[in-house]
């Protein structure tokens, strides 16, 4: 299964999901500049995290206007398998591939640390080799992170299951306390209604190896090579 | 010449007689401009480098020592790792959150202009009083601006140290350390060689901001101070991040000869620099650099401290292979003079000189100082105080739940978790153990470094003062595993003209240079930055310890929490009646005096030495420094990190608050697992290292007895009071 990683400027998780991917993984991966507009053959898209134009103006705005993005979006809408991890996650509902917005932590500072997350929907690309209701811990690194959509798009998407993690505490509880950023019903992820894009804040590449920690980020990325093992079909 | 000018300008009447007499002529306004910031203090260390020499500087791992960018040490390989500590404290105390964020830029251009990878960030910290609101809005605007810097351009801020204490109320300390990696091969220096080559700007714009920034960080700061604003100068860190990318890309390609960063004193400092080290000269045309503003002078030019920008010198006929490079990071190269083989910085404006200067007269021939040392009033009579007839309070739950919640003590998460301490996918131990530990990928190593100085101590007795934070700094790197390699140094005192000031100096260095000797740990670099006083009133005297150390297998890595519940505690080294410059004291008792804790470096070294090789055997469980607050203190933080309590016993034969809080040196808290207690007592035994079986870790409790006292808290409780301390004073 071939990854490709998007290179913005100012990217710089970038090289983490690389080192990922191919040192963890051992699966072919290549860097994707955001200038060009080839997507060299690839099975999934990972858009990382990062200050993709130094997030000036707003988080992923520029950054959604970069040539890459036309492939990428088409990409998508194509059904390919796009993941999207904190500023990737922004720069996926800046370009309209999700819905909702993420807005400024209300502390107003940049948080830095593990967070519990409930496994929520094991049935798609990205989250099949983790348990139902599973409780794992991903650090998030973000300073606007708050997940905020209108009624009707929170509605759809806790109906469709599009809700794929949420913050939660170490008994799996989705308390208030548990949400690091004050995003609505807890959500640290979600999927597009086709189940081939993903978008969270939390990072996965970052408890994926024993060394630092926990590989309970590891799974999520096994869990596309599955997919892509058994046919990579769509949900 | 204006009668006048030079004084406003920080040169003396001597000096300027000097620059006549070099020159055999008048200088020009831009010349003198030139000269007074290459002669300022932050550029010259006129007033230190006699005493810097006493430094180490050799040794087998040390491959470049003081001189350049940043220091390099072999770790094996063909690897080697890049570090330097640096401050930027003056700019802080006016804008924190630019002054903060420019030093961390500053820092990492160190790094990489030597064509390393920077992979991590450190971070020595001082400020006043939490009590006060203007401290308050320092310290948030430090740690803002540093966050805001270190997490956009992606390198993990990974540790160390923040204190606060009334002397840094107007003129807080912001040093910023950073460590890069890098294949041998690919070193990089500041040298402007081979007459002929073309000198290259790269990166940002200039504009006017931080013009005279390093004369401003060479005088005191005073009422007028805020009225420097404009030197503080203003960080990009996106700007810098594609900077960053660029030059590693273009080291990576051979086309470079030389390349140097514009920090303190821009394009001046710079090509100076690189002209002096290489023995050649330049000849540059001022009009040709890209400027952000219009109507600029070449003085303006010359002297502004716009950050991102950096010096390239590439060889001939790679000029546009530079710019296709810089192109593609969105970046501008340009060619604005070539080496000359004259030994004459030649400065132009459209062709017309404008300025013409012997390098090595704004570098070698700087005027040294050795400035008056006398030994200052007050430190006799603070080291004689009585403290045999301090009165033994004996509530000790409630003086362990005070040291926990006073703020240098307390837990720092209210600042680290602001910073991005992961990215990279590196950080093995982060923020909040002794050391940071980062894996080298490819390796089975890691690289762990630390930052350390305890300023009372200094102040109280500025030679032991400097010999424990090199000792303190060390034994952190031994309790995460690693063997300690190198320091680099950050000098942060008052006025050098002041003779009490400058004794503190030297002394402070001498016991630094003695304590690098005995633990065979040399200073490759580092940072001096003196006037640092306000209204006339000098800061603590702090020269911060930034040391990296080697962990060859990272299967060695330890931590300081307690690992499984039974496991048996022992302290390496010795408790004594050393209460002298403590936070007990001075919290408690609200006293600074005594003297501080007396040092041994032969017993340090074989405690040392000892841990470590217990480390390596993987007989210890966990370990931790006894500093700050004592043994009460090191026992807390290892039950918050471990999730456990712990029960002791405390036999020493001394009150009962000595036994507690006195900071005596050497000490190592180390835990086994009881099937391994034999062979750890045996080691210890044999090596002749004093040490005490104080208990075992378990339980939900901190347990602390002695002959006649007992404290016992539930961890629930300390834990509160520990991690809320900080959050509930800034939310206030």
């Amino acid at each position: 299964m071939k990854f490709g990683v998007v290179v913005f400027p100012g990217s710089n998780c970038d090289a983490d999901c690389y080192h990922v991917i191919d040192k963890v993984l051992g699966e072919p991966v290549e860097y994707l500049w955001h200038g060009h507009d080839d997507l060299k053959n690839i099975d999934c898209i990972i858009l990382p995290g990062g200050f993709s134009y130094g997030d000036y103006l707003r988080t992923g705005a520029i950054a959604r206007f970069s040539p890459v993005m036309d492939k990428v979006i088409e990409f998508g809408k194509n059904g390919g398998l796009i993941l999207g991890i904190c500023n990737g996650f922004q720069i996926l509902t800046e370009s309209g591939l999700l819905p909702g917005a993420l807005i400024r932590n209300p502390s107003l500072r940049f948080q830095c640390y593990n967070t519990n997350l409930l496994v929520e929907n094991v049935n798609t690309p990205f989250t099949n080799a983790y348990t139902p209701k599973q409780i794992i811990q991903i650090p998030i690194a973000h300073g606007e992170g708050s997940f905020v959509a209108d009624p009707q798009t929170l509605e759809r998407l806790e109906k469709e299951e599009q809700i794929v993690f949420r913050y939660c505490n170490a008994a799996g509880e989705t308390t208030p306390e548990a949400n690091p950023n004050g995003s609505l019903h807890n959500i640290a992820g979600i999927i597009n209604d086709k189940g081939n894009i993903l978008g969270m804040m939390p990072h996965p590449e970052r408890c994926a190896e024993d060394i630092l920690g926990s590989v309970d980020g590891q799974h999520l990325f096994k869990s596309l090579v599955n997919w892509f093992q058994q046919g990579g079909g769509r949900r | 010449m204006k009668e006048g000018l030079w004084q406003e300008m920080g040169l003396s009447d001597q000096e300027y007689a000097r620059i006549q007499e070099i020159l055999g002529r008048e200088p020009n306004e831009v010349e003198l401009g030139v000269f007074s910031v290459m002669w300022s203090e932050h550029c010259s260390y006129k007033n230190s480098k006699n005493v810097l020499r006493s430094f180490p500087t050799q040794g087998p791992r040390v491959i470049q020592g003081p001189g350049e960018n940043a220091g390099v040490v072999d770790i094996g390989d063909g690897q080697a790792v890049v570090f330097k500590i640096e401050s930027h404290n003056h700019p802080s105390a006016i804008e924190p959150y630019q002054g903060a964020a420019t030093g961390v830029g500053g820092i990492i251009r160190d790094i990489f202009t030597m064509g390393a990878r920077p992979i991590a960030l450190l971070n020595s910290l001082r400020f006043g009083s939490l009590q006060s609101k203007k401290s308050r809005f320092i310290f948030s605007g430090v740690v803002a601006g540093i966050a805001g810097y270190g997490n956009c351009i992606g390198i993990p801020t990974v540790g160390g140290e923040v204190y606060f204490h009334p002397s840094y109320e107007d003129n807080c300390l912001v040093n910023a350390m950073c460590i890069g990696i890098i294949d041998q091969k690919h070193i990089a220096k500041g040298i402007a060689a081979g007459p002929g080559n073309p000198v290259m700007v790269v990166g940002a714009k200039t504009g006017r901001d931080g013009i005279h920034g390093a004369t401003f960080a060479s005088e005191e700061l005073n009422e007028s101070s805020e009225d420097r604003r404009p030197a503080v100068q203003v960080g990009d860190p996106f700007m810098e991040k594609l900077l960053l990318e660029a030059c590693l890309e273009l080291i990576k390609t051979g086309y470079v000869v030389g390349m140097q960063d514009m920090g303190a004193a821009g394009l001046t400092s710079s090509s100076v620099e690189m002209a002096a080290r290489a023995d050649t000269g330049i000849e540059m045309d001022v009009a040709l650099v890209p400027r952000r503003e219009t109507g600029m002078t070449p003085y303006e030019i010359l002297l502004s401290e716009s950050q991102e920008r950096m010096l390239v010198v590439p060889h001939l006929g790679k000029e546009q292979e530079v710019q296709d490079i810089f192109a593609k990071w969105g970046l501008e190269a340009v060619v604005i003079g070539k080496v000359t083989d004259d030994g004459y910085m030649t400065f132009k404006e459209d062709g017309v000189v404008v300025g013409r200067i012997p390098a090595k007269a704004l570098t070698d021939m700087c005027p040294m100082y050795s400035p008056e040392a006398v030994e200052p009033a007050y430190l006799a009579r603070a080291q004689e105080y009585d403290l045999s007839t301090l009165p033994e309070l004996d509530d000790y739950s409630q003086i362990l739940l005070s040291l926990l919640g006073s703020p240098t003590i307390a837990s720092k998460e209210w600042v680290y978790q602001q910073y991005d301490y992961m990215v990279g996918v590196n950080t093995v131990v982060g923020p909040g153990s002794d050391a940071a530990v980062l894996r080298i990928k490819g390796t089975n190593k890691g690289i762990a470094a630390t930052t350390d100085c305890n300023s009372r101590y200094v102040y109280l007795d500025p030679y032991r003062g400097g010999q424990i934070a090199v000792a303190e700094a060390a034994r952190n790197l031994v309790c995460s595993g690693a063997e300690p390699l190198a320091v680099t140094d950050c000098l942060n005192f008052g006025n050098p003209e002041k003779p009490e000031i400058f004794w503190q100096f030297k002394e402070a260095v001498a016991g630094m240079a003695d304590a690098c000797r005995e633990l065979e740990t040399p200073v490759t670099g580092g940072n001096v930055s003196l006037y640092n006083e306000t209204k006339g009133e000098a800061v603590y005297p702090t020269p911060v310890v930034g040391m990296v150390g080697l962990i060859e297998d990272l299967t060695q890595v330890t931590t300081i929490g307690w690992k499984e519940a039974g496991d048996i505690i022992i302290q390496l080294g010795q408790t004594k009646d050393e209460l002298g410059g403590s936070s007990y004291l001075s919290h408690i008792h609200g006293l600074e005096a005594g003297r501080p804790p007396e040092i041994n470096m032969q017993l340090e070294k074989l405690v040392q030495a000892t841990t470590l090789q217990l480390i390596k055997e993987g007989l210890v469980a966990s370990a931790h420094d006894c500093a700050e607050g004592g043994l009460a203190i090191a026992l807390a933080e290892c039950c918050f990190a471990g999730g456990m309590g712990a029960e002791v016993t405390l036999t020493d034969s001394m009150r009962a608050s000595s036994i507690l809080f006195s900071e005596s040196q050497s000490r190592i808290i180390i835990s086994t697992p009881k099937a391994k207690l034999d062979i750890v007592l045996n080691k210890l035994n044999e090596g002749q290292i004093p040490y005490k079986v104080l208990g075992n870790a378990g339980g939900e409790e901190l347990s602390m007895a002695g002959s006649g006292w007992k404290v016992r808290l539930g961890l629930d409780t300390l834990e509160e009071k520990y991690r809320r301390a900080i959050p509930c004073i800034m939310n206030s």
